[in-house]
């Protein structure tokens, strides 16, 4: 199964990452081989077989709803690149129409 | 005492001369930092030095001392911890653009462990990107290399850690492990290095690469020190819902045994298989014959899914890394490229500028795998492997008590001589992979060199949980042998 140039642009934009048009050209062409070797997965029979999302086996794991200390908002907003009045300054979201 | 030979000490060495005031927290330190400064050129283990605070902090100690000197087991003990370990008010970069200056507002679980029992932290080590790599080629700041040969890699993705404890550039590390990022370094430097259980070691704070496979465990100049570190790093933590509460045991104490007698180890054929350096395969087999000299009962087993584990953890670990990373937005913290017209276009710009090739890649190959159409041909056929090899694990520790295998098929590899490969980077962690998927305890330690003067790592892999069983087996080889005794000459 081929994975196209425009299969790799589309995969590209849910990942959100601008890809040059090199960088397209290589990913298309290394994303083929990998996944070529991944095949080998279909020689193995898994039916019936549980996947494993997690080996500790575990479930929901919860603690009691109580307040605890926190970072302060300046502590949180220390590293933000843009920040204003305890909030996280970005880009305009919603377009004037 | 003379200082030239505090770096040449173990851990438990060390600890002995600080405890009986033999040498103080001030004296460690300058001479860590001025063998640091002597090889760093070379080696460039090191993202970030911590030298000032590290002075501070020993004088703070040797005034807190005197005439009074009650220790913690790490106090004044002088430790590197990899770049991708969140350590309050220094530096956190993961080896990535996007993290050039992170400086995180609270401590890792296992850092804070560490910082009350006072240690000294000499700074971060270098690692691939995001940890994800075999030779820390893939770090945005550079490549450490390896103290045996400066010329070839000192493995990855916990490359740093591992030079600088071969190198004597700290008396131990941390590193991290989510396919081999422990086992292959210390393999590649001649060091020991141990992966925790999964859930053993608390991963908070831990920047998440794979969540399902991630473990953050020791590298040390032997397995003594191994034990003395994960024994202060282990244990549940409640902001970790992945830890275990399984009580941390006495460490030091499973290495009271000098024998394996009544011990069953296996061999799995599968690791023997085609691809293995012959010169590794010699000294591995070798150190089998070892074990069986020390009482172990050597059996063959058989681990046939081992022949899928790359491309199952190449499917797991890429989607888990492709949704761990989508918090690189440029929002709240991390870079954020300069001049977008609306939010879309920042998150593409922001992405492509802070991200190294690999972990675009991973990211690209995460996403398709994880995408509409390809979600249960790939990833949910992964995860269904994933269970038969952990069958298969389970299966065998019914008749061992340990497996014991190679760590990598070759010794480091040269500069270069993979980087334009992926597919063939990935197959160099086809030993290390299965214990990440299975969730086992494993660990690396030397097991002799190649003719060309590389150490070569000979692997044990433990039941979950039985990280004592592993250093027994473990530490009962090393005194046994006098590899650890060989020391790189970095000049």
């Amino acid at each position: 199964m081929e994975i196209t140039k425009q299969e790799v642009e589309k995969v590209a934009k849910l990942a959100r990452l601008a890809l040059s048009e090199a960088e397209t050209t290589a990913f298309s062409k290394q994303l083929n081989q990998i996944v070529a070797y991944v095949q080998k997965l279909k020689t193995f029979s898994t039916e019936d077989v549980e996947p494993t999302s997690t080996v500790l086996g575990q479930t929901n794991v919860f603690r009691p709803d109580q307040v605890q200390a926190s970072l302060s908002s300046e502590q949180a907003l220390g590293n933000a690149p843009d920040a204003e009045a305890q909030c996280f300054r970005v880009p305009k979201i919603i377009q004037e129409s | 005492m003379a200082l030239t030979v505090i770096h040449k000490m173990t851990l438990a060495e060390l600890q002995r001369k600080f405890t009986a005031g033999d040498v103080t927290a001030t004296e460690i330190v300058r001479t860590y930092f001025l063998r640091v400064a002597h090889v760093e050129p070379k080696v460039n283990a090191y993202l970030t030095q911590c030298k000032d605070a590290a002075v501070a902090q020993a004088e703070r100690l040797d005034q807190s001392l005197k005439g009074w000197r009650k220790t913690t087991p790490l106090m004044a003990m002088p430790l590197a911890v990899k770049d991708n370990i969140c350590t309050e008010g220094v530096r956190t970069t993961c080896a990535s653009r996007m993290l050039e200056t992170f400086v995180p507002p609270y401590d890792a679980t296992v850092v804070a462990k560490l910082r009350a029992q006072n240690y000294l932290l000499l700074g971060k080590t270098n690692l691939d990107e995001f940890a994800m790599g075999s030779s820390t080629e893939n770090s945005a700041f550079g490549a450490s290399r390896n103290p045996w040969n400066i010329q070839t890699v000192p493995g990855g993705s916990s490359g740093g850690s591992a030079a600088a404890v071969a190198a004597d550039e700290c008396v131990a590390a941390l590193g991290s492990d989510t396919g081999g990022s422990i086992r292959q370094p210390a393999a590649f430097c001649g060091v020991v290095g141990l992966k925790p259980t999964y859930g053993r070691v608390s991963r908070y704070g831990l920047v998440a690469f794979a969540s399902s496979l991630d473990q953050i465990g020791p590298i040390t100049k032997d397995v003594t020190d191994a034990a003395i570190l994960l024994g202060a790093i282990a244990g549940h933590d409640p902001r970790d819902s992945t830890s275990a509460n399984v009580p941390v045991p006495d460490y030091l104490k499973a290495l009271k045994r000098k024998d394996l007698k009544r011990l069953k180890v296996g061999v799995p054929a599968e690791y023997f298989a085609d691809g293995l350096d012959p010169e590794v395969e010699q000294a591995v087999r070798t150190a089998i014959e070892g074990l069986r000299e020390l009482g172990a009962d050597i059996r063959e087993i058989k681990l046939p899914t081992t022949d899928a584990a790359v491309a199952t953890y190449y499917v797991i670990a890429t989607a888990e890394a492709s949704s761990n990373l989508a918090r690189y937005d440029g929002v709240k913290f991390g870079l954020r490229a300069g001049d977008s017209k609306d939010l879309l276009e920042m998150y593409l710009k922001t992405r492509a500028e802070g991200f190294g090739p690999e972990v675009k890649r991973r990211i690209m190959l995460g996403t398709y795998v994880l995408s509409a159409g390809y979600y249960d041909a790939y990833y949910g056929k992964a995860q269904a492997v994933r269970t038969l090899i952990r069958r298969e694990f389970e299966a065998a520790f019914e008749t061992v008590d340990l497996i014991v295998t190679p760590v990598t098929p070759t010794t480091a590899f040269k500069f270069g001589e993979k980087a334009q490969d992926p597919l063939q980077m990935y197959l160099s962690d086809i030993y290390t992979i299965s214990a990440n998927l299975a969730g086992l305890p494993a660990i690396s330690l030397p097991c002799g060199f190649s003719q060309a003067g590389m150490p070569i790592g000979l692997q044990l892999i433990g039941r979950p949980f039985e990280e004592e069983t592993l250093l027994r087996g473990a530490h009962a080889y090393e005194q046994a042998t006098n590899w650890r005794l060989k020391k790189p000459l970095v000049r």
